[in-house]
């Protein structure tokens, strides 16, 4: 954790690393990352479904582990590397389980999406997408309400095996 | 090789996976205010007073609206077949509190974070009046629904004399059952972001809607100014499942707010502000009394339904509209009740209706299976009905019976040990279930507009609306069919108010009513081209090119008489297997076998993810979800996604669908009937029976939690 003595604290706001991309913020410590990547940065991608870490549309990639995004205050993601659904195909070529997701029609409203993809995107990392057991336990975290699940779960297979 | 039938992926889907797609919460604008509402805290009374005082002293606050200083809006209208009948509310212009969660106040402020705190420190003070609340209290006092409540409802028609045949019936049933009041829940949260032009004349909204004109219209009237000088726009929804039919409250507060402060307002309902701030579906008990024969000849059907309502308006539904068609049954009665409550109306959720009377009617027909001894399946084959004997007209066509056989054969059904109780995994029991489903066939009058540019492109447009089924998909394998074209080569508009007339996004008629529009807008299209160049073939673009010039059509549907012709219906069929905990009485399902007769199936892989999306939900149905509400109070107790519980991937079976081979050419337009819907009706039901078959308890309350299967 960052301890700032009196004499040595920064400029007012917050400084996020997303995408590669710094960016200062002249917000205060009661600000979410979700609210300043949508409010502030104009990254719409990450969604609000329930602003309570209850649905998972709003996870996004936080030094390398998936978080609701909801449930972390800007100030605790300060300099530290954020990757969000706009970042993930930053060089215009799809990630393979974005490019999964379409093949297997892995979604329908497409609102829960880029939650699902950052988590699944997540969980490929973690080792856990090869097996149909792991992919639903730790999936779980990401609710779909157009019931995409099993094809979620094909999306994630296929892109684990590919990667 | 027509691309009408041919699994493609969504035109949409590169937007939908990387962020592009945007919802009503993601158009940004220029000095963007935001807006919390504050909402009731007692279910019914009078606003007293508010303490504005510390609210205001919140930095960044522009405005505070209450029904003291908000905007006056005009008559809100009921515009058919969405609105109930009854008085709507009018946020924010009088002090009266219907029901808990109510807007009654809203504030403005430069950022989120300082609206959503000054809305928690408006005070309230109130006049509260005692609300009736229990259902248990609410049923005591609950009355027929009158003939213009349920007017727009047909299948409230019955037939014969139902009580006198039920008296004298060989074999009957009396299944009394419950469900719970449900709600959509789309991951979306409800969002509008309002912006009026510099004199105010002219309003700009981005609204979660599934009717982008009739929000319009709404506005226009609120407003008093002309729908035309209202746009609404919409182009991707997050998910409804019928949550977006209306034009709901915040809707108009947010624009009121806009025009307070002379800026763009984002206004984002929470998860918590939803559950009052919307609608639901209703709380319904029904009673089933089926008689017949000994050999399961049905002889009389008497469905009645008691459900919900608030105070301030009255929300039908076709609960009964199944029953009266779906059997070969000459004595049927169909009682339709309302009982209401100090709650928020309720409203359609998929399979509006439907959803509730088929898994009632199919209960207890499970129920009159086991009193005759008899397979379900032969029970419901041996009723299959020749013609709509409700309308007294032939059915466009029925598949009912290959639905059946179908999905019986692919679930293994014949293996079915029909004894209750009999089958078991190791410490588990096993129980196999089955129902019909049904959806009728919609179809109204649609417009749309196909255009190709001199420079070669063509744009096809119209004001419908995708919330997840694949309008964006579907229309533009019709539009790229009729022109002969590639897919790529069409630029598809929808979800716009200033486009062509569309019908409301939902009732599964969306395909069936624009799917024909934009066929003809494109057949016109080809045809004013080779007029012009005086050719009858040829690739339109390298016409157009040639020639120099835009062309332009507008197509339009209309579907006429065929409703005095035939009768237009979905049938399917849906086998389900659970596993009951016999220590836990926890309820997993393990596999469902859908099969539907739906027509013509446009885009098999998008009606595949309908159906296990109307299976997923059909689970959630059977055993997850319910809206509870406090009896004393009106809170929402459970009004979050935490407690309110959906299907998980985890909950997720192994779910088979299939089509079976139905070409219509009665129904109109494409030859569609329309999926959304009829993918969830039979599920809970065959879910339910499968219950019984596994425990021999017959539990008639949805959701099927496991405190409920104890006790039964």
């Amino acid at each position: 954790m960052n301890t700032q003595d009196s004499h040595t604290a920064p400029a007012p706001g917050v400084t996020l690393l997303v995408n590669g991309t710094r960016h200062h913020l002249a917000i205060g410590p009661e600000v979410t990352l979700l609210d300043a990547l949508r409010e502030r940065l104009n990254l719409t991608g990450a969604k609000k479904g329930c602003d309570l870490g209850q649905c998972g549309a709003c996870t996004v990639i936080l030094d390398g582990k998936r978080v609701n995004s909801c449930l972390v205050l800007a100030a605790r993601a300060q300099d530290r590397p954020i990757t969000t659904i706009e970042g993930l195909a930053a060089d215009g070529r799809l990630h393979p389980l974005q490019q999964a997701f379409i093949t297997h029609d892995a979604f329908q409203c497409g609102y829960c999406t880029p939650g699902q993809i950052m988590s699944g995107v997540a969980l490929i990392e973690e080792g856990r997408g090869h097996d149909e057991a792991e992919i639903r336990k730790h999936m779980s975290g990401n609710l779909c309400r157009c019931g995409a699940y099993a094809n979620i779960i094909a999306a994630i297979r296929e892109a684990a095996a590919r990667t | 090789m027509s691309l009408i039938g041919q699994p493609l992926p969504r035109v949409d889907g590169p937007d939908k996976v990387t962020g592009r797609a945007h919802y009503a919460a993601d158009f940004p604008a220029d000095r963007m205010a935001h807006a919390a509402v504050v909402q009731s805290t007692i279910a019914r009374g009078r606003i007293t007073g508010f303490d504005l005082a510390e609210a205001e002293q919140v930095p960044g606050v522009l405005a505070i609206l209450t029904h003291r200083n908000a905007p006056r809006l005009g008559k809100i209208p009921e515009i058919p077949p969405v609105d109930p009948v009854g008085t709507p509310e009018h946020p924010l212009q009088d002090d009266l509190v219907l029901h808990q969660n109510q807007h009654i106040a809203v504030v403005v402020a430069e950022t989120l974070e300082q609206a959503r705190w000054a809305a928690s420190r408006v005070r309230v003070s109130y006049a509260p009046e005692p609300a009736v609340i229990d259902m248990q209290a609410t049923l005591r006092h609950a009355r027929p629904a009158s003939k213009d409540e349920i007017s727009a409802k047909p299948g409230n028609v019955g037939r014969g004399d139902a009580d006198a045949t039920l008296a004298s019936a060989a074999v009957t049933v009396d299944s009394l059952s419950v469900m719970e009041r449900e709600n959509q829940n789309p991951i979306e949260l409800h969002a509008t972001t309002a912006q009026w032009d510099s004199d105010g004349e002219r309003l700009t909204v981005w609204d979660k809607t599934q009717w982008v004109q009739s929000c319009a219209k709404h506005l226009g009237a609120a407003f008093n100014i002309p729908p035309e000088r209202v746009h609404v726009i919409d182009p991707f929804i997050g998910g409804a499942f019928g949550s977006s039919l209306r034009v709901w409250p915040h809707t108009y507060i947010a624009a009121m707010a806009a025009k307070v402060v002379g800026r763009p307002v984002k206004l984002v309902l929470s998860r918590r502000e939803y559950y009052g701030g919307t609608g639901a579906r209703p709380w319904t008990q029904q009673r089933v009394r089926l008689g017949a024969d000994r050999d399961g000849s049905l002889q009389a059907i008497r469905h009645e339904v008691t459900a919900e309502n608030s105070r301030y308006e009255i929300y039908t539904e076709n609960v009964l509209k199944a029953t009266p068609i779906l059997y070969r049954c000459r004595n049927v009665d169909l009682p339709y009740r309302v009982a209401l409550r100090d709650v928020n109306s309720p409203n359609a959720m998929r399979g509006p209706g439907l959803a509730t009377g088929v898994y009632a009617l199919e209960l207890a027909m499970d129920e009159l299976a086991v009193a005759l001894k008899m397979d379900p399946l032969a029970l419901r084959l041996r009723n299959i009905p020749e013609r709509d004997q409700m309308k007294d007209l032939p059915f466009s066509s029925i598949s009912l019976e290959q639905c059946l056989t179908e999905a019986a054969s692919r679930f293994g059904w014949d293996r079915r040990n029909h004894q209750p109780g009999s089958m078991r995994d190791g410490r588990l029991q096993l129980g196999w279930g089955m129902a019909v489903s049904n959806y009728p066939a919609e179809k109204v009058k649609a417009t749309a507009r196909a255009r190709v540019t001199a420079k070669g492109e063509v744009h096809v447009a119209t004001a419908s609306s995708d919330m997840g089924p694949g309008t964006w998909t579907s229309v533009t394998q019709v539009a790229a069919d009729t022109l002969d074209l590639a897919m790529e080569q069409v630029k598809l508009s929808i979800g716009d108010s200033a486009l062509p007339m569309a019908p409301v996004h939902g009732g599964s008629m969306t395909i069936s009513s624009i799917g024909p529009a934009v066929r003809d807008a494109c057949e016109k299209l080809r045809g004013a081209v080779y007029g012009a160049a005086g050719v009858n073939t040829g690739d339109i673009l390298e016409i157009a090119r040639r020639i120099g010039r835009d062309f332009e059509a507008e197509g339009a549907f209309d579907p006429g008489d065929l409703e005095e012709r035939f009768s237009m219906e979905g049938f399917g069929a849906v086998f389900a297997e659970v596993t009951v905990d016999p220590d836990t009485s926890e309820i997993r399902v393990r596999r469902i076998t859908g099969a539907y007769g739906i027509g013509k199936v446009v885009n098999p892989l998008l009606a595949r993810s309908q159906c296990i999306g109307g299976m997923m939900g059909g689970i959630g149905m059977a055993l997850l979800e319910q809206t509870e509400i406090d009896r004393r109070s009106g809170r929402f107790v459970n009004g979050n996604l935490a407690e309110y519980l959906v299907p998980t991937m985890a909950d997720t079976p192994a779910l088979d669908v299939t089509f079976v081979p139905e070409e219509d050419r009665n129904v109109g337009g494409l030859g569609t009937k329309g999926l959304g819907e009829i993918a969830l009706v039979g599920v809970a039901p065959a879910i339910a029976n499968a219950v019984f078959h596994a425990t021999g308890k017959r539990l008639r309350h949805l959701p099927m939690t496991p405190d409920r299967l104890a006790m039964a």
